[in-house]
């Protein structure tokens, strides 16, 4: 057909003899297999029959240059480590394609929100770049690891900006590997693509920087809009946060418990007690035993599913205040039986599970499963493979699960997380 | 199209002339037409519809504030235009309408698959102009961070190219046919503490924009060429009516100026006008700009200096009365006295341009200059102590603001790069009508790095089926419309020209078909409705009020009371509204009975005149039965009682 290169300008003669000049592009991954897209020159993209045409090159394509300045580094600044996970937050945009690359170098950073560099020094690093539904706890390890040396070698905090489908899993992941912080880690994400100019990425990425260069928190959060709107970030406690909405930007919910704090502006307001950041070495212990899995509970399910798909261990998402079908009980003693740990976390999200208000919730108890209490079922899920892959002596494994290790658990319900109590006099 | 340059001589000539040679000054021309389609939004699923005023504060169901960033263009560049919105800093206040407002319209989820509906009358108009579609649709952002869409971008898709509008006076070409999605709608002009409040009931409304090549010859052909569009328009029966649903863009130039796009000339009447205006004022810059090179005029004004203290003692109102902390700042602008104002009173002028540029920048509420001071209390010792704080010469003029200083400094600034570009080539910029006609500075004109792909919308394919498809069903155009419309339903050339040019020939004979005669449903279209405060509101409801006359229910004297009534009570039944009207059907016996004790009242009067009595008894019995009964019935009736009166 033609020679011509995605970028080169090219002259195309459609089969019924329309003339349209304009940049040739890549072809969109859904475009008809014989479509040219042309880039117009008022800026449009329109997609062309190539079968018949006759295309000729005007101009090759000549390479974009793309100059960025060197952000500046101050000793009187805090440094923190930035390290890129993937993402649509900190990332760059070919606005030709519209394609999404990830930011590699500290100017890249600095050229998606310059403003950064007004009160910290940067480390930017690429550690992963996936699509975070891709996440595996391999890659929790090797974040944590990162994480942890970064802040024994000199970081005030660690921001790690990370795709948002399993931003939470990772964040109650390093809560749990990661103990006697020196520093706060903080995940952040953006809800919408950095190349508009209405992204939540700027704000949150800002956010996330305030608090890793100015607070004394010792903790894993997770950093995100707190509404709708652009007022204000929420600081959400790792074990405590669940994405909630596919789309808007304050997806990011704390479960059960208030959100830690808030950023607006350039000031960090803390509303609930957090745990202060150690003077010593932050110590990072990231072992998973992956034996482990979740099961949702519904009408329907099958008597045997239990048995089929538990090995070790497994967070059963049961209904209401804790509960499986009668017909599936039998599954879950046998495979405690088995050996594996069986406990039993709510699929209503918010609020506790309580197994002594029903019979079916007495009888799992007597089988010996285990109440997640009011921790969120993946969170659970976590905690069990953390603790795992530390001991596999029974007794250990059940205290510790009853055991709030990361401020996962065993909260004084907050009357304010789920909607507003109406007020009587 | 090239034309001799003109001397600044030849332009100002021009300028004072009553009628301009339009071939001679190069005039250039071409429109945009922007109209509204009455389908469901773009990419999301609520209706397409602008909210009353008064429906805003009721319908608002919740509110977000957001701020827009300038982003990169494609090579990383940040436009123009993009980079002055984004210096003004606002915030953007959003007011969720209900029902017309989805997360999509809030930028809190990805767009949805185009309406179809909405590419398919896109596509009709592009038969109608002969104009050929793209094989892929392809849906591009349009980078606009001045707050009028939520994500920051536009979603823009061009969907043909080449044809052409026949006009009196010579054939338009069609240089694109595009869709895309209306703004939001701004609900105060000035913004509050830097917040600017839209709502969101038009952000989303399909729009077909049509760009017409420069073919049109003076400002004459530009009106019947932007009617003739809006009548294609209407032709597909798919847009939407009335005010603010239809918009032309014109784009204007003469030689020595450059392409000029004037937005915001929503009467059609007007377009002939501000166009020449504008052709005026590119000439009177022309003039301006040689003017000043012939002084030897570099553009660079000086600093801005501060010089509050010349108005220590001063009695105008304007700086006495100005809150604490403002200061007089002005800037020495030299070699351009007496070319800041227009030749008359309301003549283009060049300082109207530099305050136009300072209240964009700066948000400033204006400028004085030095050719129109003394004035607002300002005296000749003040201007004469300004002349001399800023080392002002005879040839020089001089700029204020009063404002706080970072405010004045901006606002100077912006009219220093203005003078700036007075010496240099005449500007591409977008300019705004106004009611008298003229046009004001908005922004500089965006360039092409605006528009990246919408990568969340997947290309869209126009196959030949379709497209024939289309062709095949082409809607009649205006003219045969008006025939067909004349031979069937009997109506005046007069009517059919009136229901064909405001796009109502669906509705009238959709109206006919419910049961109206044709003299009842043209009356309803177009002296009724226009009359109602709601018209759109009330419309979905004449086929029901048509049936019913038809029915008897009512006689059709009494629809323009129950037409207000619904007016004034969308919610009411057609029977209540009726009721209330004090309208209703009376049979046969009722208007008999009625006839027969007025003639019985009036004996003597009738058997005196006999049957000419009828038209004088009318009166009385209409009084009581309005509404309630057919006129030609009642006539009748009436006839009968007297005739049986005289027996």
């Amino acid at each position: 057909m033609s020679e011509a290169a995605p970028g080169d300008r090219i002259r195309l003669t459609t089969h019924d003899g329309a003339r349209f000049e304009g940049v040739l592009m890549p072809r969109h991954s859904f475009s008809g297999a014989d479509i040219l897209t042309l880039k117009l020159d008022n800026g449009y993209n329109v997609g062309l029959a190539a079968g018949g045409a006759k295309v000729e090159v005007v101009e090759t394509a000549k390479p974009v240059e793309r100059r960025l300045p060197q952000p500046p580094t101050d000793p009187r600044k805090p440094t923190i480590a930035i390290l890129g996970t993937g993402g649509t937050i900190a990332s760059f945009v070919d606005y030709r394609t519209g394609g999404v690359t990830p930011a590699t170098r500290p100017e890249e950073l600095a050229a998606a929100a310059p403003d950064l560099f007004g009160f910290c020094n940067i480390r930017a690093e690429v550690l992963l770049n996936m699509f975070s539904e891709d996440m595996q706890p391999e890659h929790w390890t090797k974040i944590a690891e990162r994480a942890a040396w970064h802040l024994n070698n000199g970081a005030k905090g660690v921001v790690i900006p990370h795709g948002t489908d399993t931003l939470s899993y990772t964040a109650a992941a390093l809560a749990f590997a990661l103990q006697d912080l020196s520093g706060p880690v903080v995940l952040v994400g953006s809800q919408r693509s950095s190349d508009r100019p209405s992204s939540d990425a700027s704000q949150n990425l800002l956010a996330a920087a305030r608090v890793a260069a100015t607070s004394d928190c010792g903790e894993v959060v997770v950093v995100m809009h707190a509404s709708s709107s652009d007022d204000a970030c929420a600081i959400h406690r790792a074990t405590r946060v669940r994405k909630m909405h596919t789309s808007r930007r304050d997806a990011f919910q704390s479960v059960n418990v208030p959100p830690l704090g808030h950023v607006r502006g350039d000031q960090v307001v803390w509303d609930q007690p957090h745990r202060a950041a150690t003077k010593g070495k932050t110590r990072c212990d990231a072992v998973w035993d992956e034996e482990v899995s979740m099961i949702l509970s519904y009408p329907g399910l099958w008597p045997d599913h239990v048995e089929d798909v538990v090995r070790k261990a497994t967070v059963l998402v049961g209904t209401g205040l804790g509960h499986v079908a009668h017909r599936v009980l039998p599954g879950v003693q046998k495979v405690i039986a088995r050996g594996a740990h069986v406990v039993m976390a709510s699929q209503c999200i918010n609020g506790a599970v309580n197994m002594n208000v029903y019979s079916t919730g007495r009888d799992l108890l007597q089988m010996g499963v285990l109440p997640a209490f009011d921790m969120l079922p993946e969170v659970a899920y976590i905690k069990l493979m953390w603790i795992l892959g530390h001991t596999s002596d029974r007794d250990e494994v059940r205290r510790l699960f009853l055991t709030p290790l990361a401020g996962e658990m065993d909260a004084p319900t907050d009357l304010r997380a789920f909607g507003v109590l109406e007020a009587k006099a | 199209m090239s034309t001799a340059p003109l001397t600044g001589p030849d332009a100002l000539r021009w300028f004072n002339e009553p009628k301009l040679d339009w071939a001679a000054i190069g005039f250039r021309c071409g429109l945009e037409i922007h109209q509204q389609l009455d389908t469901r939004k773009l990419f999301s699923l609520v209706p397409s519809r602008v909210v009353e005023p008064d429906e805003v504060g009721p319908l608002t169901i919740g509110a977000v504030e957001r701020r827009l960033r300038a982003t990169g263009g494609e090579s990383g560049e940040v436009d123009d235009a993009a980079r002055a919105e984004a210096a003004k800093g606002l915030r953007f206040r959003y007011l969720a309408i209900a029902g017309l407002t989805s997360l999509v319209e809030l930028d809190e989820e990805p767009p949805l698959a185009m309406s179809q509906d909405a590419l398919d009358v896109t596509l009709t108009l592009a038969g109608l102009a002969k104009a050929r579609p793209v094989e892929e649709v392809h849906v591009m952002r349009k980078t606009v961070i001045d707050g009028s869409n939520t994500g920051g971008f536009q979603r823009t898709a061009l969907v043909a190219t080449g044809g052409a509008f026949e006009v009196e006076g010579g054939d338009v070409g069609v240089w694109t046919i595009a869709v895309e999605e209306d703004s939001a709608r701004k609900l105060d002009e000035q913004s509050k503490d830097g917040v600017v409040t839209y709502t969101l009931d038009r952000l989303g409304i399909p729009l077909i924009e049509v760009a017409t090549a420069p073919d049109i010859r003076d400002p004459a052909h530009a009106q019947r060429t932007a009617a003739r569009i809006g009548a294609l328009l209407r032709a597909t029966g798919r847009v939407k009516r009335g005010l603010g649903t239809i918009r032309q863009d014109l784009n204007v130039s003469v030689a020595v100026g450059e392409r000029v796009e004037i937005k915001g000339c929503q009467d059609l009447r007007a377009v002939a006008r501000v166009i020449e205006a504008e052709c005026r004022r590119q000439l009177w810059m022309h003039h301006v700009r040689t003017t000043l090179v012939a002084r030897g005029a570099d553009g660079v004004a000086g600093p801005s200096t501060d010089v509050t203290a010349a108005f220590a003692h001063t009695q105008a109102k304007s700086i006495q009365a100005a809150p604490k902390g403002t200061v007089v700042l002005g800037v020495k602008l030299p070699k351009f006295a007496g070319l800041l104002k227009g030749a008359s009173k309301d003549a283009p002028r060049l300082g109207r341009e530099l305050a136009d540029h300072a209240k964009t920048a700066a948000g400033v509420k204006g400028i004085l200059h030095s050719d129109e001071l003394p004035a607002y209390g300002i005296t000749d010792a003040e201007v004469t102590a300004v002349r001399k704080a800023l080392a002002c010469g005879q040839d020089d003029a001089f700029a204020l603001c009063v404002e706080v200083p970072a405010t004045a400094r901006r606002a100077l600034a912006a009219v220093a790069a203005r003078a700036k570009q007075a010496v240099g080539p005449a500007l591409k910029e977008v300019r705004a009508a106004q009611p008298d006609d003229s046009t004001r500075f908005t922004r500089p004109m965006p360039g092409a790095a605006r528009m990246y792909p919408e990568t969340d919308v997947p290309p869209i394919r126009v196959t030949g089926e379709r497209w024939r498809h289309v062709l095949q069903s082409l809607p009649a155009k205006p003219e045969e419309k008006m025939a067909q419309l004349v031979a069937r339903h009997k109506v005046s050339q007069d009517i059919a020209k009136q229901l064909v040019g405001d796009g109502l020939d669906h509705a009238f004979t959709g109206l006919v078909s419910a049961g109206a005669d044709a003299s009842l449903a043209a009356r309803m279209l177009l002296q009724l409705l226009p009359a109602l405060k709601h018209p759109d509101r009330v419309e979905p409801r004449l086929p029901e009020v048509a049936a019913a006359v038809k029915a008897g229910r009512f006689a059709k004297e009494a629809v323009e009371a129950i037409l207000v009534v619904l007016d004034a009570e969308p919610v009411l039944s057609l029977d209540a509204a009726t009721a209330k009207a004090g309208a209703g059907s009376s049979d046969a016996a009722a208007v008999d009975a009625v006839c027969a004790r007025v003639v019985a009242g009036r004996l003597s009067f009738v058997r005196e005149k006999g049957l000419a009595a009828q038209g004088p008894l009318m009166g009385p019995v209409m009084a009581e039965l309005r509404g309630k009964a057919d006129g030609s019935l009642i006539a009748e009736r009436l006839r009968a009682a007297i005739e049986k009166a005289m027996a």
